[in-house]
């Protein structure tokens, strides 16, 4: 069993998504080009990859300060998921008034936010971190509050009657039982993080992704904006693959024990 | 009895709200004494452990601990509870080792070198890197046993340590318990529903009734040790296999 998944899973992994993504593409292709819709306002793949790889050098300048954004805001918004849930956690109290706060934070449309952030703030690197923190922190606060309430209650127990007081269960039940749902937080906050980093950008910066796109659509490049949104998109998978591979090198008696339950 | 008993259990009642789950019952234990007790499911045997471990307090009476009123005699139990409680992220050398690290306070470091010390009695040497879910269900048991002793305790609550196992590996364990028990022989309060199980390692048994749970009967066991699966075979030992089911009320057509 070991062997032949150990052989087989990762090719299949790797491979079957490239299918996938190359059916899109090819789709994509072969419609853009025998359709009547025209080049300018929906270009093939080739055209997009040929315009995006001319322009190659104003792309990486202006992914550069949009993965930086991104990386600051997710930190940021983890640590402050840390804090909050362990306040939450323990703290009933705070739990219920802190709740209804965080999560009609969640309501409000970032159309809205955006724009707002850029008038309070102006076109800095701030407002970006702070939509991306905002964005982000929520799904890791609830990650990580299911987290510890799957805490095993015998586990909980026993280190109790062994004279644990709360820190210490925290430390070496709680925390650890929480990894799961943190994980599982991180995955769907990730998702967010560039969308949020491109939405701050759109509505006022110097530079980024949203940027980019904004001025190609504003000179008509419909290649150009497909190629900065391929941009965007690629930068999200690579978070998230990287997010899964901390998460197997992080919690690997859960990673693998689900795997063996398969 | 002369001595001061290890365990005294006087007029011990406990209720949950208007559930009454142990009825009035007087309980000794004697010191290095092995006892097991038998009861139906739901009579609070679990209860009455959680009562003595210290998380659940009893509604009314006295527990001592050689004369000692339990609550100023510090933690004399190691517990181990119904489900093993393993942590799914410690290897089975940690989880070993968290006996020496709370309830010994040694670093994590020091309690690992403790532990690695005691997994060759358990036999869990080879596996000692391993993490819970690569363990079978017996292995599992042997890991959450280790952990138990590891907390350097002199008194035991084993709650169905066997209770999930299959008949085979349950009975391999049983001897093997009663093996590494015969070494320093520590108090042990052992629940079971196994009334092999009991007359195999007890030195008393007491029978329980349904909720709430009372001592109906209480047997001392008539076999020498060490042990054997040939004892079981010998009219003593049957004999105090029919009275235990008699005092549990199994055949007589009024269980449900
Ligand atoms: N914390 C609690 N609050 C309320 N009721 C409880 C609590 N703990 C146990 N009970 C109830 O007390 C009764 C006895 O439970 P207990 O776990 O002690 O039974 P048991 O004899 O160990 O049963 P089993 O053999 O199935 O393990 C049950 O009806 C249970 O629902
Ligand atoms: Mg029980």
């Amino acid at each position: 069993m070991i062997a032949e998944g150990g052989f087989r899973q990762p090719l299949n992994r790797v491979v079957a998504p490239l299918l996938m993504i190359g059916a899109f593409v090819g789709a994509w292709e072969i419609y853009a080009r025998n359709s009547s819709i025209g080049d300018t306002v929906l270009p093939p793949f080739s055209r997009v990859a040929q315009a995006g790889w001319a322009d190659r050098q104003s792309l990486v300048a202006n992914t550069l300060p949009t993965l930086r954004e991104v990386l600051v805001g997710f930190a940021i918004s983890v640590l402050f998921a840390f804090l909050i849930s362990i306040l939450l956690d323990v703290s009933p109290r705070a739990n219920r008034a802190v709740m209804p706060l965080l999560i009609g934070s969640q309501t409000i449309p970032l159309v809205v936010l955006a724009p707002l952030f850029v008038i309070w703030f102006g076109f800095g690197f701030f407002p970006k971190i702070l939509l991306v923190t905002l964005v982000t922190f929520f799904p890791i606060v609830v990650g990580l509050i299911d987290g510890y309430a799957s805490s095993e209650r015998d586990s909980v127990t026993l280190l109790r009657t062994m004279g644990a007081g709360t820190l210490t269960v925290f430390r070496l039940v709680r925390l650890p039982s929480a990894m799961p749902g943190f994980f599982t937080g991180l995955r769907i906050g990730v998702t967010y993080a560039v969308v949020a980093a491109i939405f701050a950008e759109y509505a006022g910066a110097v530079n980024g992704l949203g940027v980019y796109i904004q001025g190609a659509s504003g000179s008509f490049r419909t290649d150009l904006v497909l190629a900065g949104v391929l941009v965007a998109a690629t930068l999200t998978l690579v978070l998230y693959a990287l997010t899964v591979l901390v998460q197997r090198l992080a919690i690997p008696w859960y990673t693998q024990s689900r795997e063996v339950s398969r | 009895m002369t001595k001061i008993p290890a365990i005294s259990l006087r007029r011990l009642s406990k209720s949950f709200g208007d559930l009454d789950v142990l009825g009035e019952m007087d309980l000794d234990v004697g010191r290095g004494e092995f006892v097991s007790i038998l009861g139906p499911s739901g009579c609070g045997k679990s209860t009455l452990l959680s009562i003595l471990s210290g998380i659940e307090e009893a509604t009314t009476g006295e527990i001592t601990i050689h004369g000692t009123p339990l609550n100023e005699s510090g933690q004399p139990f190691a517990w181990m509870p119904q489900s093993d409680a393993l942590l799914p992220w410690r290897t089975v050398v940690d989880n070993v080792g968290l006996g020496y690290q709370v309830a010994g306070g040694l670093r994590k470091r020091e309690a690992r070198e403790q532990a690695r010390f005691l997994l060759p009695a358990f036999g869990l040497e080879e596996f000692s890197r391993a993490l819970p879910y690569q363990l079978s269900g017996g292995m599992r048991q042997r890991v959450a046993l280790a952990r138990t002793i590891a907390q350097g305790r002199d008194m035991l609550l084993l709650d169905e340590p066997f209770g999930a196992l299959d008949a085979i590996t349950r009975t391999e364990l049983q001897l093997w318990l009663e093996q590494i028990w015969g070494v320093e022989r520590p108090t042990v309060i052992l629940i079971t529903h196994d009334v092999r199980e009991a007359v195999l390692l007890s030195d008393r048994i007491y029978v329980f009734s349904d909720r709430p749970g009372q001592i109906v009967a209480e047997f001392e066991v008539p076999l020498e040790r060490p042990r054997t699966i040939e004892m079981l075979a010998g009219p003593q030992a049957t004999q105090l296999e029919l009275d235990l089911l008699r005092a549990l009320h199994v055949g007589s057509g009024d269980t449900p």
